[in-house]
């Protein structure tokens, strides 16, 4: 089944996709919350509204477009989207990083759905650059998209496989940058500052568009001008996002990344909705 | 197949991988900006699958992964130990952990092993990598002795999947294959049967070996004599069943002693079998010099040259009988 119709209740689906990635935490309290909140519309975007191709009875279709999640970490809010799109049983949730469970604290290749390994931050651009130079050689019409965090980029080798899609003319390449400016000890900009994230990208070869990242209609906008321009540039979206975001106390903490939020908190914001 | 004149090991296999390449769409070629002149044949015959992602080997790990997973049976070429050292974490998570779950084919080249970059000092020369590459399951580790070997190496490589590292001399050595060829399934050639200590060598170390065989012979001492090209899947059962039949073993290889490399490998295969025998790990003292000499003089004086090697090795004798 290829599943590529856009779904126009993004914002409704962003909604409960938050709400499950609480109750993923609420069951699993080692996973990173924080940096799994920030990204939800993003990936909500991508894989509901119709930008990527993809067959969840058969992950590694050749036909599909790649998608690689290089912040393993802070990805868990895909752990419910995969399960709701029929890459595994909805009752998997029930037991991440549990003994006999694929779905672990970090997610790994073994989970239908992930391309690669990227419990180790700074690998997803490189490899993608490879699949992405591969699929031209081979003639194929397919994407390849990268979603990175903002500190991540601070990984020599994303700059390496930055120059290269850019000397290399990957046209068929997106890199999406949740920027939620926060690392695990403070805010990105005080510990080692990208600068302005899209000029920096754009002065190197890259066509670079940036975006409210929690506006789940704008993210989807931007990702279709990005995707459907192919003119030689590789091509990047900068997402604004709040780390944490919807959890009171968690939100923009510079030590979100650490931060275990007590289960009552959670259950009382499960009951009330996302403020 | 190349023929028996000496050449240089990486100009025997790319000869390989540019026919390979005119024969097969899917073998891709990536250099960290590192040539040779049979390379710019393949980068004008084949300017599609050939890439050079410059001086970055971080790069030159990922985009290697991101071809295999997309099919291609991948070179990916570099002086040996930054095609190692300076991307281990990629080679490792891109490569080693990521083909058990991802089936791909990248080989790494590795030019440079030991000292073979003579006059280049420390960061050029090579003496970590065996244990290294070895130390990540899954991959495959190669380290021949002549060009003929090295060319051989090509249908391995392109025929077995998972991750590879050839360990290439940068020298042109003297050739060992002229009339048969090497057993790539036993991954190890007696070259030399004796009575007395088996020596088991690897890469240029080889010739070494023959060398002090060939001095221990006129007073009447006649080793073993054995070329390990495969340092990951050699056929256990066969050395071990080898070794066994000799009072002691002397391993030399142009890498760090007691660090984990060849000398490990036959303590570990031995005492494994409940077979162990006394063994003298020849290897470079562990210690980095920047003093500057020629290949015989550096080995003599880290202990691995031929007259080092033979006084070490009647020692190690005369202390067992």
């Amino acid at each position: 089944m290829e599943n590529s119709g856009v779904n126009a209740d993004l914002r409704a689906i962003a909604d409960r996709v938050w709400r499950q990635t609480l109750e993923v935490y609420l069951r699993a309290p080692e996973v990173r919350l924080a940096s799994s909140l920030s990204p939800i519309e993003i990936f909500v975007a991508l894989y509901y509204g119709g930008l990527l191709r993809f067959d969840p009875q058969n992950p590694a279709w050749e036909e599909r477009d790649r998608c690689i999640i290089s912040k393993g970490h802070g990805s868990i809010c895909m752990y419910p989207i995969l399960a709701d799109l029929g890459y595994f049983p909805a009752a998997e949730l029930e037991r991440v990083c549990k003994a006999g469970s694929f779905l672990g604290g970090i997610p790994d290749p073994v989970i239908p759905g992930y391309e690669t390994v990227n419990g180790s931050l700074g690998h997803g651009l490189g490899v993608a650059g490879g699949m992405a130079l591969g699929l031209k050689v081979k003639g194929g019409a397919q994407d390849v998209f990268v979603v990175t965090g903002d500190g991540e980029l601070h990984e020599g080798a994303n700059w390496e496989a930055i120059m290269f899609a850019a000397q290399n003319r990957l046209d068929n390449m997106h890199l999406i940058v949740d920027d939620n400016q926060i690392c695990m000890l403070g805010f990105t900009n005080e510990i080692n500052s990208l600068g302005v994230l899209s000029q920096r990208l754009a002065s190197f070869g890259w066509n670079c568009l940036e975006v409210d990242g929690h506006d789940v209609m704008a993210v989807h906008q931007a990702l279709w001008s990005l995707k459907n321009t192919r003119d030689g540039r590789p091509k990047a979206l900068v997402a604004r996002t709040v780390k944490g975001r919807g959890v009171p106390g968690l939100e923009n903490a510079p030590m979100s990344h650490v931060m275990s939020p007590k289960a009552e908190i959670i259950e009382a914001l499960l009951r009330e909705g996302r403020p | 197949m190349s023929g028996t004149k000496p050449m240089a090991m990486r100009d025997a296999l790319l000869e390989r991988i540019w026919r390979g390449m005119a024969a097969d769409e899917r073998i891709f070629f990536v250099t960290a900006d590192f040539g040779a002149p049979t390379l710019d044949r393949i980068r004008s015959d084949f300017p599609k699958r050939f890439v050079n992602v410059g001086i970055a080997e971080q790069n030159l790990i990922n985009v290697s992964a991101g071809l295999a997973l997309e099919g291609f049976t991948v070179f990916a070429y570099a002086i040996a130990p930054f095609i190692t050292m300076r991307c281990y974490e990629q080679c490792r998570t891109n490569l080693a952990l990521l083909s058990t779950v991802r089936p791909m084919n990248v080989t790494l080249v590795g030019v440079g092993a030991g000292y073979s970059y003579v006059v280049s000092g420390p960061t050029h020369q090579c003496y970590e990598d065996i244990t290294l590459m070895r130390a990540m399951p899954g991959f495959q580790v190669f380290s021949p002795a002549d060009h003929v070997t090295a060319s051989h190496l090509f249908d391995r490589c392109v025929g077995r999947k998972g991750p590879k590292y050839l360990r290439f001399d940068a020298q042109t050595l003297p050739v060992l294959y002229g009339e048969r060829a090497p057993d790539l399934e036993r991954g190890f050639t007696v070259l030399k049967d004796g009575t007395d200590a088996c020596l088991v060598a690897t890469g240029y170390m080889v010739h070494t070996a023959l060398k002090v065989a060939e001095r221990l012979e006129e007073d009447g001492i006649r080793p073993a004599v054995l070329d390990l090209f495969d340092l990951s899947g050699f056929d256990q059962e066969a050395l071990a069943a080898k070794l066994a039949g000799h009072r002691a073993v002397v391993s030399l290889e142009e890498a760090f002693s007691g660090r984990g490399g060849v000398d490990a490998l036959l303590r570990d295969l031995l005492s494994r079998r409940g077979t162990e025998r006394p063994i003298l790990g020849v290897g470079v003292e562990p210690a980095y010099h920047f003093e500057l000499g020629d290949r015989a003089t550096l080995h003599e004086r880290v202990g691995i040259g031929p007259v080092s090697v033979e006084a070490r090795v009647r020692a190690f004798l005369r202390r067992l009988s």
